[in-house]
């Protein structure tokens, strides 16, 4: 019986097929879907803020892109996965709140998506599909077995990526 | 920083908030009762300090639908506040101040600007004791409204304390009208100001 792998907000998890991973109500933060293509082993991580170097509080590695998504990728490697053989895909990022702000803290979203980049990119991890920015909430289901990355919304309907 | 150590400062940053925010929500929530012109049974509000992953389950669930107002602080203290209730819980209030049932759906327009309204009130009480207790200028930006899942707007206040620690403080504040309602406010000065904040409290530097 297949289940349902449950991350919270600064967490990250692994999974392998046939079970799926889920991430419940994204703003700001972004869910880091990634899987090995051959194998089918997966991960989810739930990343808050961009960049642990410029923090204080910087212990919660699942908490920043930067320490996340390589802590995840080591874990799917532990797993099995194979780093040459993984893909990923992002979604989140939002604005909750829609403004024109310079403030940093009203841009996260935005910064954390670029973030993920960065790091997907640094790793080597080619980035097949995103669904970031805008002004609402998504939960996202990531299913190993055949890499589709669902969106659920409040009002926006569902998308598969 | 006058602090010897993280866990020191998040420990303070925390009792601040802690201090000024009770008073505030009890404040606010006498000021709704007013507006509403209706007696409430007002519950003594609760601190709660609480990881990121307990924080949604308060409200009812990760994808519960939440009404979330956001606005900035500024004068003396800067930095930004949060007030949140369940939709249903805000449209009747919505329903009271408008004298009129408010339909299932999404808020409207009106209803939209309605809750702002109520916002105001709420927030701007909620600030004015703070003003009061810390003897400082304080007052609130305009504010913004979103409607959608409890963790998403959440991540918003998680985010900002997410830059001091692992949890999020927030002020549980309960009143029966015809239902019972739960609000619930989250302070967010800028780092720079809770200092400010330590000094005028007589908390020592």
């Amino acid at each position: 019986m297949a289940e349902v792998i449950k991350v919270g907000m600064a967490d990250l998890k692994t999974c392998k097929s046939p079970d799926s991973i889920t991430t419940l109500g994204l703003g700001s933060c972004v869910g880091v879907a990634i899987v090995d293509k051959v194998n089918r082993i997966g991960g989810l991580a739930h990343v808050m803020l961009p960049d642990s170097t410029v923090m204080k509080e910087n212990t919660n590695i699942a908490k920043f892109a930067d320490t996340g998504v390589v802590e995840l990728v080591k874990q799917m490697e532990k797993l099995g996965a194979v780093r040459n053989r993984m893909v990923a895909k992002i979604a989140g990022g939002a604005q909750m709140f829609s403004f024109d702000s310079k403030s940093s803290l009203m841009r996260v979203g935005e910064r954390n998506a670029e973030a993920c980049r960065t790091v997907l990119k640094k790793l080597g991890i080619p980035l097949l599909a995103e669904d970031c920015g805008e002004n609402y909430g998504r939960t996202v289901v990531f299913y190993p077995e055949t890499g589709v990355y669902e969106i659920r919304t409040v009002g926006k309907g569902t998308k598969t990526i | 920083m006058s602090v010897n150590s993280l866990d020191a400062m998040s420990e303070q940053y925390y009792d601040i908030l802690k201090e000024i925010g009770n008073i505030g929500a009890g404040n606010a929530m006498t000021a709704l009762s007013q507006m509403l012109n209706c007696k409430v049974d007002m519950k003594v509000p609760q601190v709660k300090l609480l990881e990121f992953k307990d924080v949604a389950t308060l409200m009812g669930g990760e994808e519960q639908i939440l009404v979330g107002i956001f606005l900035g602080v500024e004068g003396d203290i800067t930095g930004s506040m949060m007030f949140l209730i369940e939709l249903e819980a805000a449209k009747h209030l919505i329903g009271k101040l408008m004298g009129m049932e408010i339909q299932p759906g999404e808020l409207g327009e009106m209803e939209t600007s309605a809750m702002k309204e109520v916002s105001n009130i709420i927030t701007g009480a909620y600030l004015n004791s703070l003003s009061t207790l810390t003897n400082m200028m304080i007052y609130p930006s305009v504010p913004f409204l979103a409607v959608d899942m409890a963790a998403a707007i959440l991540s918003v206040p998680a985010i900002q304390f997410g830059m001091v620690g692992d949890k999020i403080l927030l002020i549980q504040s309960q009143f029966s009208d015809d239902i019972d309602i739960d609000g619930f406010f989250v302070l967010m000065p800028d780092l720079e100001s809770y200092d400010k904040i330590l000094r005028s409290l007589g908390i020592v530097s």
